[in-house]
């Protein structure tokens, strides 16, 4: 219940991070972002890192700011600053929202936006939102920084498309123009979800008509997903229950989760049901009383 | 070979600390083994409990799943900051007084959790103090009293104007 010995490095720039990670491959170098999910692993010893290097004084990686119609949040900004940001609540409310629901307090007053993303447990809630969102992800690597789109960052469980040598600088989430919700259901309060469903919807004009929607589940697949038929049945829907329950039941039938001992795979694909219907009806009611 | 420690620099309960640990050494464990501040308890050692809880620059967080070296250069609090002159601080107090205290063993992680949830919301409901120490498990159960005594020590604290610290 102690981790096992590692070498630290604590840089202060990214390049230097960067090339640590690169020096250091052999030892199979992680990046400490805030430690909430690294270390308990390594207290339980599930993971082994020869090296660790800590992004706390690395400068330029923590923060909150408006790009035009893009919310860009620094990958060491901490949770609990993302989850009382105004800035946040009003260009990305489903953040805010989602936020709330992980862990406690005190484990958002340490973990970071990014060390969640890059860490992409299948069942976490900001990898739903950031697919929801189709956010891009900025990585760091020896040959530079590029970008990548949410829908090709998340690969499996725990295993995202960041290199060894590469790490996760900022997030940068499109601002939504309508209705947002997220919903989940977890065993206890504050544990991981068994089933969480994020949910956008934008109406067209000022009808009642669905314009567009985007609807992202977690635990129900090795990685986030989309529920790609349920955004079909809404787009130039009416946003009727009818629709909304038809649109559910779709992206349901598509899935087929793994059992594990929380839940069956009907259970999951049960619960997806019922929480994207949730989390739909609330989205849409959210954006006829928001415009 | 001798283990590649550290220095590491911090503030705990006001007072100046330097002292070496290794990388691996987790902040609990460096409070109580090398500064001997064994009033933080260890419980789950995986972030679950919070019994391990102490204040980082002001915020709650979980001491077992923090390393000693992501501390360096910050402030930390303890229980043992709590008490002045000999004065119980006022959620001491009241936890006694409430019987908010059974076996003692989360009163710590308790009383640090409480020091943040009064230091944001001078005065909660009893909803937002049950939900604010969710975060932190008593298997003797005895919430109700711990809410009760948070609650109490609220009232007092605003009324002497004390601060959490």
């Amino acid at each position: 219940m102690k981790p096992p010995p590692f070498a630290y490095a604590a840089p202060t720039t990214l390049e230097e991070a960067v090339g640590l990670l690169t020096e250091h491959a052999e030892a199979e170098p992680r990046v400490l972002a805030g430690g909430q999910s690294l270390i308990p692993l390594m207290n339980f010893r599930l993971a082994k890192p020869g090296y660790l290097v800590d992004l706390r004084n690395v400068a330029g990686l923590s923060g909150i700011r408006r790009d035009g119609d893009i919310l860009v949040i620094g990958a060491m900004t901490r949770m609990s600053e993302v989850e009382r940001s105004p800035e946040v609540a009003v260009a990305a409310p489903l953040l805010a929202e989602a936020i709330g629901l992980v862990a406690h307090a005190p484990v958002r007053n340490s973990g970071t936006v990014g060390g969640s993303l890059a860490h992409a447990d299948p069942a976490a809630e900001l990898p739903a939102v950031a697919l929801a969102l189709d956010a891009e992800l900025v990585a760091a690597g020896p040959g530079g920084t590029r970008v990548i789109p949410a829908a090709g960052f998340f690969q499996g469980p725990y295993s995202t498309a960041l290199a060894p040598d590469e790490i996760l600088t900022e997030i940068r989430l499109p601002v939504w123009p309508g209705g947002h919700a997220f919903t989940e259901f977890s065993r206890v309060h504050a544990n991981f979800a068994v089933v969480a469903v994020a949910a956008l919807v934008e109406l067209d004009g000022d009808s009642d008509w669905i314009r567009r929607a985007a609807l992202a589940l977690a635990g129900v697949a090795p990685t986030p997903v989309r529920a790609v038929s349920a955004e079909r049945a809404l787009a130039g829907a009416s946003g009727d229950a009818e629709t909304i329950r038809a649109a559910a039941d779709a992206a349901a039938a598509d899935l087929s989760p793994a059992g594990d001992l929380h839940a069956s795979p009907e259970t999951r694909r049960g619960l997806a049901r019922t929480y994207l219907r949730r989390a739909i009806e609330l989205a849409v009611s959210r954006a006829r009383n928001e415009r | 070979m001798a283990p590649d420690t550290r220095t590491i620099s911090l503030t705990v309960n006001g007072q100046p600390h330097v002292a070496q640990a290794e990388p691996r050494r987790l902040l609990v464990d460096f409070l109580r083994e090398d500064l001997g501040l064994t009033g933080t308890h260890i419980g789950c050692e995986h972030g679950v409990c919070g019994t391990c809880t102490v204040l980082l620059n002001g915020a709650s967080i979980r001491s077992c799943i923090t390393l000693a070296v992501q501390a360096d250069g910050a402030s930390i609090d303890t229980v043992e900051g709590l008490a002045q002159g000999g004065e119980m601080h006022p959620l001491q107090d009241e936890f006694s007084e409430k019987q908010g205290l059974q076996c003692g063993y989360c009163t710590p992680g308790m009383l640090m959790r409480a020091c943040e949830i009064l230091a944001r919301n001078p005065d909660p409901t009893a909803a937002q103090v049950r939900e604010a120490i969710a975060s932190n498990l008593c298997r003797c159960t005895g919430y109700q009293f711990i809410i009760e005594a948070v609650i109490a020590a609220a009232a007092r604290m605003r009324a002497t104007q004390e601060v959490a610290p």
